[in-house]
């Protein structure tokens, strides 16, 4: 296991490096150069090059990479091209609003996929196992946006009980009214994540349903429910267990869409308008942070995984056999 | 060959007639049009009535118009970023299918990093390096599944590779091309098949976060996804307008997971039902 | 008194398909009997039956009476009655060990269940019965298994703890379906001369399950014939292979004689 741990956090390292370089080298194929984002129509050469001083891309393309490797290990992200104000500082409260309402809406999720996926399986074959199924099966098509949509015209609009965005002023000093702020939003992820999660608990229920050392204990005298704590709960949870990592990623990235349907100030608004306003430093430092999160997650994710499922262990090829 | 057994299969007709419509929807509008889209005599957002069968739109466009045009779209981004995730996944795959020990190693670690990258952020990524265009969220959804089909290209060749009737045609001497095209390919498409559907649905789900998000297709190219956007801003004067082109896009993915359930089902219909 | 007693059993399905149609047999405390059938002939269903583990959709009628000192029937009664008789009175070893073990589970934990429910040990005794238990299935390195996971450990190895986790609650009948069919050949008869022992010293009865001829005739005379569902022919097997009534049972025979003939043949004699 030590071996595998090693070997695993070696691979985070190169893949986060990989990571980098990538980063780098798209953002810099981008036709026109940074600078222009600085200027105005009709510059003129004196300004251009004062520009492209500011923003460093004057270097030669090798000393920009330099820069930009020894900047990342130290978090630093420079100044926003667009607002001058510094990055890092910026991610860093943004995140603040961002991985709470990840965070949140996935226990959210959970905490609804768990009993509703155990009651599709044990009632699969009644009418409403059926209906539970269906439902599940539907949301994973429905766009997460749109859900916020609707949500903030029934509650916000129509019913006028709930916010329809934005957060108080005084952020998490405000915890009550912060919470407020966050039901729509962490409804809006939770739905479409219960849906996907609510697919795996019941095919890991069902598998362990039908399976034969359920059949076997109790055939030993254990009674079903004996036979579920101390088999089935285990078998089941390892196949979900299989996919949080990935599921929590993609919580992640419902919560950067939804912050823009519902104005928050987290940092997929900040990527959003970084993009559409070519602010470089913003973007590198926004998608870095995103791609360690992902990273990071996926490793501890993997690890959970290999504790929990022995068979995985000897099978350490690429993945899974 | 493999013959495929004969099954009626429920998910299949009803995903199919769905997305025929949409199919054949998108068709007309290059053809015809309720309403062009430079019209704005409709008055800024009517409510539906006879002439305008689902109101206007806040320039006083009418609205079944830009939705049409919006099949299009959909459809676009979805037939070609399969194809674009197909070509690459599938090339891949075959190689790391066909690959031994490190490089095999080193192409699986590969993949699954992409895997592990949500989508969106990497559509986002090649957005933000290209600028936003249809051809960007193209490329960048289709580079993204590029990496599931590969990996499940990978999984499949494998196990065919395993298998003892291709050493037994390698003992015979037949070449290694022609073994992928009599024994390789033919017993991985059903899978495969079905997941191009599925990603398909996922496509254009991306596509419409993208321009829901702004980063996607600019106006006038109305994708589902910015008709959402626009309409947000009005929703309590014409929800019409916010709730159709969400609806069609559920009924888009469905049809296509549908599709995909039906496929698995006609390949093997003694498999369990759709898990 | 017999420790199992089926009358007429019948086993239909929720489309009202029946599955095992008027099925009797009898086994004596100490008895063996040996029913030979094929997929589908209904022969798991009835071992199933014995204990009440039918699957949901299936429904039995007749009389499964099980035990000899305290007979009870097995239809028609409530888990609680039933989880009592599981293991004690009479228990099951499946075919297929990977699957009837718990893959995340190690071979130790998963005989001690049993153990603990059956003989109340705990600690320290309870370890040491876990190893006398794996011994007594004539397992080489006991603990190793014991602190293994089912795919670590070979096939043989796997059924023959199988078979000690049915052994653990001491009953009076083991039922064995298809016991040997997942082993590789030179394991099958290893395990069922092990099978074979175990059932005499502990004078236990058994209900032995096969397509296979050959094997069920390695372990017991009397035997019933099972084709969709309903028995064809009964009695001894050597009688029977002499003189098959049903057309079935003649084409097995037949089929059992031309491999006995071959291997006569390569053996180079009759």
């Amino acid at each position: 296991m030590r071996k595998y741990v090693i070997r695993r956090l070696a691979f985070l390292l190169v893949s986060l490096a990989l990571a980098s370089v990538t980063l780098f080298v798209l953002l810099r194929i981008m036709p026109g150069d940074p600078a222009n984002a600085l200027l105005p129509v009709g510059a003129t050469p004196e300004q251009i090059t004062a520009a492209q001083h500011q923003v460093g891309s004057d270097l030669p393309l090798i000393v920009q990479f330099l820069h930009w490797i020894r900047d990342l290990s130290t978090f630093h992200f420079g100044t926003s091209i667009i607002s001058s104000y510094s990055v890092g500082p910026e991610i860093a409260s943004r995140l603040s609003l961002t991985v709470p309402l990840t965070l949140i809406a996935f226990v959210v999720a959970v905490a609804i996929a768990i009993p509703l996926g155990f009651i599709a399986a044990f009632k699969a074959k009644t009418w409403y196992g059926a209906l539970l199924n269906g439902f599940s099966q539907l949301g994973i098509a429905i766009p997460v946006f749109w859900v916020g949509v609707i949500f903030i015209f029934i509650f916000a609009l129509k019913m006028m009980i709930l916010p329809s965005g934005g957060i108080p002023p005084e952020g998490w000093a405000n915890f009550p009214g912060m919470l407020k702020y966050l039901i729509l939003p962490v409804a809006t992820i939770a739905l479409v994540m219960s849906s996907s999660l609510t697919r795996y608990v019941r095919s890991a229920t069902l598998d362990v349903l039908g399976s034969d050392y359920l059949r076997t204990s109790r055939s030993l005298g254990s009674t079903f429910t004996q036979a579920m704590v101390r088999h089935g709960l285990r078998n089941a949870a390892a196949p979900v267990i299989s996919i949080v990592g990935i599921e929590l990623a993609t919580t992640f990235v419902g919560a950067v869409v939804v912050e823009s349907v519902f104005a928050l100030p987290g940092l997929g608004s900040l990527l959003v308008r970084a993009i559409a306003q070519h602010d470089y430093p913003v973007i590198q430092g926004v998608l870095f942070i995103s791609t360690f999160a992902v990273l990071i997650i996926g490793f501890f994710a993997d690890l959970i995984q290999r504790l929990v499922d022995p068979r995985l262990i000897t099978n350490l090829s690429g993945g899974l056999k | 060959m493999k013959t495929v057994k004969a099954h009626r299969s429920w998910s299949l007709i009803i995903g199919l007639a769905i997305i025929s419509t949409i199919i054949l929807v998108a068709l007309i509008s290059w053809l015809w049009l309720p309403y062009s889209l430079d019209n704005t005599d409709g008055g800024r957002l009517s409510q539906p009535s006879a002439t305008h069968w689902l109101g206007t739109d806040k320039l006083g466009r009418d609205l079944v118009s830009r939705l049409m045009v919006g099949a299009r779209i959909a459809l676009t981004v979805g037939f070609s970023a399969v194809l674009i995730a197909g070509v690459v996944g599938l090339t891949l795959g075959m190689a790391a299918g066909f690959a031994q020990k490190w490089l095999d190693e080193s192409l699986s670690a590969l993949l699954d990093i992409l895997i592990a990258f949500p989508t969106l952020l990497l559509a986002m990524l090649i957005v933000a390096a290209r600028g936003s265009s249809l051809t960007s969220a193209i490329f960048a959804i289709g580079f993204g599944m590029s990496a599931i089909i590969a990996r499940l290209t990978r999984l499949l060749v494998k196990r065919v590779l395993s298998k003892d009737f291709i050493t037994a045609s390698r003992a015979s001497g037949t070449s290694w091309p022609r073994i992928i095209a009599l024994h390789v390919l033919p017993n991985i498409w059903p899978t495969l098949i079905v997941s191009f559907a599925l990603q398909f649905g996922l496509a254009g789900l991306a596509e419409a976060s993208l321009s829901y998000l702004g980063l996607g297709a600019p106006p006038p190219n109305a994708s589902w996804g910015s008709l959402l956007q626009e309409a947000q801003a009005t929703v309590m004067t014409s929800p019409i307008a916010a709730i159709a082109p969400g609806l069609l896009l559920v009924a888009l993915v469905i049809s296509v997971n549908l599709i995909a359930d039906g496929l698995r089902e006609v390949a093997d219909p003694t498999l369990r039902r759709a898990r | 008194m017999n420790i199992l007693e089926i009358r007429n059993l019948t086993i239909t399905t929720s489309a009202n398909v029946k599955v095992v149609s008027d099925v009797s047999l009898l086994i004596a405390p100490g008895a063996r009997l040996g029913v030979i059938g094929e997929s589908g002939s209904g022969k798991s269903l009835t071992a199933l039956a014995c204990i009440g583990l039918l699957p949901s959709q299936l429904s039995a009628t007749g009389s499964v009476i099980l035990g000899d000192i305290n007979p009870q029937e097995i239809i028609g009664v409530s888990d609680k009655v039933l989880n009592s008789i599981r293991g004690r009175v009479a228990s099951i070893v499946f075919q297929e060990p990977i699957t009837a073990l718990d893959p995340l589970m190690k071979i130790g934990r998963q005989l001690a269940e049993p153990l603990r429910r059956h003989q109340g040990l705990s600690g320290d005794a309870l370890e040491k019965a876990i190893i006398q238990a794996l011994e007594e299935v004539r397992i080489n390195n006991p603990s190793r298994i014991a602190t293994s996971f089912p795919h670590q450990i070979s096939g043989g190895e796997r059924q023959r703890a199988a078979i000690a986790m049915a052994l653990a609650c001491k009953p009076s009948l083991l039922i064995a379906d298809e016991p040997t069919t997942a082993l590789d050949v030179t394991v099958q008869s290893e395990v069922l001369a092990l099978l074979d022992s175990i059932v005499s010293e502990r004078n236990m009865a058994l209900l032995f399950i096969s397509h296979d001829l050959a094997v069920v005739g390695q372990i017991t005379d009397n035997v019933i014939v099972l084709k969709d569902g309903a028995i064809v022919e009964s009695g001894l097997l050597r009688e029977i292979m002499k003189k098959p009534t049903h057309p079935y049972t003649q084409d097995l025979v037949k089929n059992a004689l031309i491999l006995d003939d071959a291997l006569d043949i390569a053996k180079g004699g009759a």
